[in-house]
């Protein structure tokens, strides 16, 4: 591979004012839409990177042990949004299996909310990120992505789910930008909603 | 794919990038730490902190880099640290809380959401 001529990223470059990076992250299965969305809004094509650890959970104590099948490899796409002058969202699509959740402290912390992605037809794959984001204490809105007619209403989601009545349940279509976007705006008049409920209370 | 690339290519690729080490020092970097170069490349630097110090002329963030360098962002964040102890980069942390107890402001949020808007 000539490594050269991918050396000088090929990528708007951030404004020299940008100062704050904010993170939200869409999880869900295998095949669901997260790239698609993550595409959709992003003003960059959407990158991929990995993080590894080791089971202890302690970082890379050993560089022997890279290829070892003690270490955790976790694989995840991201783009990003400049706000405004200082502020630059990061979209995250991130995999809802186990060995993930590992990471969700050392990689995730911080994150402002989240998106779980459904697909309609396997409903069941997002119990167990929702269950992880609730442990995580992570506020989060679930966004079924469309194929399709739906046959079942939001409200029968929302029941299959075990949500709660103050979690916003919408549906989306992640390939286009004015759909993505509405989830985002979802999500974040969400988290606005319980910051200023939140702060009013304090 | 960047096990990959690890595995055939140079099995100590990682140990060699880091000098061994295996932690970032005491600074936190996060995957949205935006990075800047203070510096220009010297001759004689590792070859990873010349493409950092290239790649962040503008502010790029952790996560960025990790990509670009084809590394996983551990070792990023560690390559990171010997640059900031230099003085050779500037780093800005995000401002949101990472206490998961605590939610952003709801001025900060407001301002997301204007972001947003103009998508």
């Amino acid at each position: 591979m000539d490594s050269r001529s991918s050396e000088v990223a090929v990528r708007p470059p951030l404004q020299t004012t940008a100062k704050d990076g904010v993170k939200i992250v869409i999880v869900g299965g295998f095949g669901v839409g997260k790239t698609t969305m993550v595409r959709s809004v992003s003003e960059i094509r959407p990158l991929s990177t990995e993080e590894v650890m080791t089971e202890a959970g302690v970082g890379i104590d050993d560089p022997g042990a890279v290829a070892d099948k003690n270490t955790t490899t976790v694989a995840f796409d991201f783009g990003r949004i400049s706000l405004d002058a200082q502020m630059v969202l990061y979209l995250f699509g991130a995999p809802g299996q186990e060995r993930f959740w590992f990471l969700w402290d050392r990689l995730f912390a911080g994150t402002i909310g989240a998106v779980v992605l459904v697909d309609t037809r396997r409903v069941s794959d997002s119990w167990y990120a929702i269950d992880r984001l609730e442990h995580h204490r992570m506020p989060f809105i679930v966004a079924r992505n469309n194929f399709g007619e739906p046959e079942h209403s939001l409200e029968d989601l929302r029941e299959a789910l075990s949500l709660s009545p103050d979690v916003p349940v919408i549906d989306c279509d992640a390939r286009h930008r004015s759909s993505s976007k509405d989830v985002l705006m979802t999500l974040v008049q969400h988290l606005y909603e319980q910051a200023s409920a939140r702060k009013e209370a304090s | 794919m960047i096990r990959r690339l690890v595995d055939s290519e140079d099995p100590d690729r990682l140990y060699t990038v880091t000098g061994g080490r295996s932690r970032a020092g005491r600074t936190a970097f996060d995957l949205v730490t935006l990075v800047t170069s203070r510096a220009d490349p010297a001759p004689g630097m590792q070859s990873e902190h010349i493409r950092i110090l290239r790649v962040c002329r503008a502010p790029t963030a952790v996560v960025e880099l990790s990509a670009d360098l084809k590394l996983p962002v551990s070792i990023v964040k560690i390559l990171l640290s010997d640059l900031l102890e230099r003085g050779l980069i500037a780093a800005s942390h995000p401002s949101t809380p990472t206490d998961p107890l605590q939610l952003p402001d709801p001025a900060f949020l407001k301002q997301v959401l204007v972001g947003l808007q103009k998508l």
